[in-house]
């Protein structure tokens, strides 16, 4: 069984994600003069076409390539002894420090302790009426589930199919599709926890949600 | 309360002349509002308010100053005063102008596009005992005195749609159209009906409207402004302007400003200077047909006498148009011809035509277009050469049409009647021949066996592996020509490594043998247009025609005479434009290509004629004509008009090409944007782009700028042109000869006899 408290402390330990940027193939490194402590921001805009700031060249057969913070965050260290160096493909030649924001970290909570049941297909998804009078009257936290049991109907061009449930027992913790609408395949449909972790997860979202400091 | 009225009047015309003068101090300004505030004390201290004297001598001084100040606009003060909310707009023409309206497509902002303004409109005028009503379509952008629905007079492409609808009903009832041209530009949207493909599509269809057409300049924006604009007559507003871009657009490029920064005032009022955008300037180009006096200080809603000059004006130059091409006219042609004042009103023409009547309507529109920018270009051939080159053109039509017309159609007639004849010959003999043969082979089987032995052979060479000792398959490299880029010796990086992970692509293979395509995801780089005159069109075989026209500087634009000389020198080329006669696998085409390299490939006067010209030689010798675009970045702003008004004439030439029965192709390379793609490249029915190509009207930063929507960075790819219903096909580079022969074959005219 997972230890919601553990996992917690960890990411309050270290709230932050170390990003080793390494070199993609063989070649000579040019670092672009950042020291280290400053920030680097990842790429932007509305369709991510402004890159990001730039770390480092590599020259490979007279081919000079930047290589692009991936992330936003704080330069942590600089391999900077291989400065004008050929190195290999693989070397580190930076490590970017990411502090987690606060979706980040609640992301990457329910991922640990939340077992997601994904979509097989693109498709509309209803609830058996069953589930759904349940959902309605007490709650998404009242409906358990275990395997084999049919609990969905999976709409598509005109044609309902119903869809049973694999994984883990639990109770349905969160739903992430919205009635009527297209789900992707392979996008979560529900995520579900052990009943008796239910409360604890609660707890400890809704502590994030109000003590996580995001770092600027 | 009438003195009330009357001073909010004055005080509009004070803001008026504040705007139009842009904060510009001058004497009479300042004297007006010293006056102005006087009277308004006046008004407000005393019991009974500024008496009626008092005003009538402070409107005189406004009359007065409004003339003196008229003469010292400056081009930018024109721009300024139609775009200013109290100008005039189509609403307050057709209110004032026309006797009774009905406006088409619906009302206020519930329509499908309000900056379009579409109404049937009438004329009631007595001549003699009788009453007249005489119909036409109003076609025409609405300003809405700046209504914030209307967008300024910047039309949608479903907006053009629509207009274009209306010509071909108005086309339909025989009743003449009068547009009015008040717009700054059409609106860049790439979504179909497409901005540039629309405005195409109806200069394509107004080049051979067969109904008078009246255009009415007020705001001609480049684009958005032809979209309505190719008529039979052109009437200016004298304190109108007519322009390739707007100053403000000018100015941006001339800075080389990077979207979203303004340029400095004194630049955009300079750039408005060079550009020649005034209806004068234009008169003198030859653009419209006449300048109509506008009251001091532009026309505005209150000025009644202007509305009635405007419609003399317009009974007037509808009369000429259709006297000229009416067969009985008699004594009224005259007195057309010399009428200048009221009187135009007096003389009944009937604006109905006959179908000949049509026809040579269409065809005095098609050469008095044909005419235009002759002076805004430079042909260094010689005097005897051009008298040559005459003569042959006139040989090639007579040889034209005694070769296909007079003896190609009774070729063709007995053609298909021995056609039809040696079909049913081969049925007979079939029929009586094969129980015969059948009996043959029962009695000497020899014959089949020889047939199984002749089986073996082939199954042999198919099923066999190479043979070494014949020598490598590979001998050199398959193209005729290879970019110089090649001979670096360096690697490089496919721009779709990130979804693709391309590996890097050594600089030799990639513009040598790969000509310039990865292998791995098919990304096209950019090649020159050279690559594609020896690889596709055999250029070193073909005959170059036309090769001194050249590139001037029409409208002598500060600087670009020395851009110009370092692109000719660069180039080796006296435009961007080249003109040719080609065989693609014995096909022989008319080709026009537009080189990047060239001032972006931009078209100005000299691009334009000769492409003109080509279209002209491939109708005269029945040859497919094809434009490869290697790349143009549109109509070349320093040529002002000269090279806006290239747009209807070269579309013109396309529609009498294609109207003669001949097939015309484009094809887009690198990037095609604004004018060109608007007109002589967007109306073809056969539209081919290279892969990797950009297709579009307007560049991404003009359209964030313009509809303050960020513009995905893959918004103009040919892919996406494709999708949208703008372009019929997309080609890989290493097959383009391939594809146009097949084309060739397959798509065209009734005048390819070469099928």
């Amino acid at each position: 069984m997972l230890n919601i408290k553990e996992l917690l402390d960890k990411v309050k330990a270290s709230p932050y994600r170390e990003i080793v940027v390494r070199a993609p193939h063989t070649g000579v490194v040019e670092f672009a003069g950042l020291k280290q402590g400053d920030t680097v921001r990842g790429p932007g805009g509305d369709y991510k076409e402004k890159p990001g700031t730039l770390l480092a060249h590599l020259t490979r057969e007279k081919n000079r390539k930047p290589i692009m913070a991936p992330e936003k965050g704080e330069v942590e260290v600089i391999h900077s002894r291989h400065e004008g160096q050929f190195v290999e493909a693989g070397e580190p030649l930076m490590t970017i420090k990411h502090y987690l924001t606060r979706k980040e970290v609640i992301e990457l909570i329910l991922q640990e302790a939340l077992y997601l049941f994904r979509a097989p297909e693109r498709a509309k998804y209803y609830f058996v009426p069953e589930v759904d009078q349940k959902l309605k009257v007490s709650g998404k936290r009242s409906v358990k589930v275990h395997e084999g049991m049919e609990f969905l109907i999976v709409s598509r061009m005109k044609r309902e199919t119903p869809l049973a449930y694999s994984g883990p027992e639990g109770i349905i913790y969160s739903v992430y599709f919205g009635r009527g609408e297209n789900v992707d395949e392979g996008e979560p449909l529900i995520g579900v926890c052990p009943e008796d972790q239910l409360t604890v997860i609660q707890d400890v979202v809704a502590r994030i949600q109000s003590e996580w400091e995001e770092q600027e | 309360m009438d003195a009330e009225k009357r001073i909010q009047a004055l005080k509009d015309r004070l803001t008026y002349i504040s705007d139009i003068f842009a904060g510009r101090e001058s004497d009479s300004i300042r004297l007006l509002s010293a006056k102005f505030g006087e009277l308004q004390d006046r008004h407000g201290s005393r019991p009974g308010g500024a008496t009626g004297e008092e005003l009538a001598r402070l409107e005189d001084l406004f009359d007065f100053s409004e003339r003196k100040l008229d003469t010292t606009l400056t081009p930018m003060d024109k721009v300024r005063i139609v775009r200013h909310p109290q100008r005039i707009c189509l609403k307050d023409i057709l209110e004032n102008v026309y006797d009774n309206y009905t406006e088409i497509g619906g009302r206020g902002e519930y329509n499908i596009d309000p900056s379009m303004l579409i109404a049937r409109a009438v004329f009631s005028r007595r001549v003699g005992e009788k009453v007249i009503d005489q119909m036409v379509m109003v076609i025409g952008q609405e300003k809405g005195h700046g209504e914030a629905f209307r967008n300024g007079g910047s039309v949608k492409p479903w907006g053009n749609a629509k207009a274009l609808h209306y010509m071909k009903v108005a086309e339909t009832e025989n009743i003449p159209v009068h547009t009015f041209v008040f717009t700054p530009g059409a609106y860049p949207l790439e979504d179909w009906p497409g901005a540039a493909q629309q405005i195409a599509r109806n200069l394509y269809e107004m080049a051979g409207l067969r109904v008078p057409v009246i255009a009415v300049f007020s705001e001609g924006g480049s684009g958005g402004a032809e979209a309505v604009g190719l008529a039979d007559r052109r009437i200016m507003l004298s304190h109108g302007y007519y322009s390739v871009i707007s100053p403000e657009g000018a100015a941006a490029i001339e800075g080389g400003l990077t979207p979203g920064v303004r340029a400095a005032p004194s630049l955009v009022e300079k750039c408005a200077r060079q550009l020649c955008i005034t209806a004068d300037d234009n008169l003198q180009n030859g653009y419209v047909d006449r300048v109509l006096q506008e009251p001091p200080l532009g026309a505005r809603p209150h000025h009644y006498d202007f509305f009635r000059e405007l419609r003399r004006e317009l009974v007037q130059t509808t009369n000429e148009t259709v006297s000229e091409v009416k067969p009985m006219k008699l004594y009224r042609a005259m007195l057309v011809r010399a009428s200048k004042s009221d009187d135009a009103e007096s003389i009944f023409m009937r604006w109905t035509l006959s179908r000949s009547g049509l026809g040579r309507l269409v065809d005095t529109r098609q050469r008095k277009y044909r005419a235009m920018s002759r002076h805004a270009r430079k042909d260094g051939t010689g005097i005897f050469s051009r008298a040559v080159a005459a003569v042959k053109g006139s040989v090639w039509a007579t040889h034209s049409f005694v070769r296909y017309d007079l003896l190609g159609r009774q070729k063709k007639r007995l053609d298909a009647m021995f056609e039809e004849l040696g079909a049913e010959a081969h049925l007979v003999r079939h029929k009586l021949l094969m129980p015969l043969k059948k009996g043959v082979d029962r009695i000497m089987p020899g014959n089949s066996v020889e047939r199984a032995r002749a089986g073996e052979a082939v199954k042999d060479r198919l099923t066999r592996l190479s043979c070494p000792e014949d020598g490598a398959c590979l001998v050199g490299s398959e193209w005729a020509w290879i970019s110089p880029r090649s001979q670096e010796d360096r690697t490089i990086s496919c721009p779709n490594v990130r979804t693709h992970h391309c590996p890097d692509l050594w600089v030799p293979d990639l513009f040598g043998d790969f000509a310039g395509v990865c292998p791995s995801c098919g990304h096209h780089f950019p090649m020159e247009y050279r690559w594609y005159l020896e690889n596709v069109f055999d250029y070193k075989m073909s005959k170059e025609f036309n090769q001194q026209l050249e590139s001037i500087n029409p409208l002598g634009y500060e600087k670009f005479d020395l851009k110009l000389d370092k692109a000719k020198e660069k180039t080796g080329l006296k435009s961007a434009c080249i003109t040719f006669e080609t065989t693609i696998e014995d096909v022989t085409a008319t080709v026009a290509v537009f080189c990047a390299p060239f001032r972006g490939g931009s078209v100005g006067a000299a691009e334009g004629e000769k492409f003109i010209r080509a279209a002209e030689r491939a109708g005269r010798k029945r040859q497919p004509f094809i434009a490869y675009v290697h790349g143009t970045a549109g109509i070349r702003i320093q040529e002002g008009v000269n090279g806006v008004i290239q747009m209807p004439r070269c579309t013109i030439a396309v529609r009498r090409y294609i109207d003669n029965g001949g097939l015309y192709l484009v094809l887009y390379d690198t990037n095609s944007y604004a004018g060109p793609v608007a007109s002589f490249l967007g109306c073809s029915p056969y539209q081919f782009a290279v892969q990797s190509s950009n297709i579009g009207f307007a560049g991404p930063g003009v359209i964030a700028e313009t509809t303050g929507m960020p513009v995905p960075p893959d918004y103009h790819r040919a892919y996406h042109a494709l999708q949208r219903g703008h372009i019929h096909g997309i080609w890989d580079r290493r097959e383009v000869r391939k594809n146009l022969h097949q084309s060739l074959l397959t798509m065209g005219g009734r005048n390819l006899y070469y099928r």
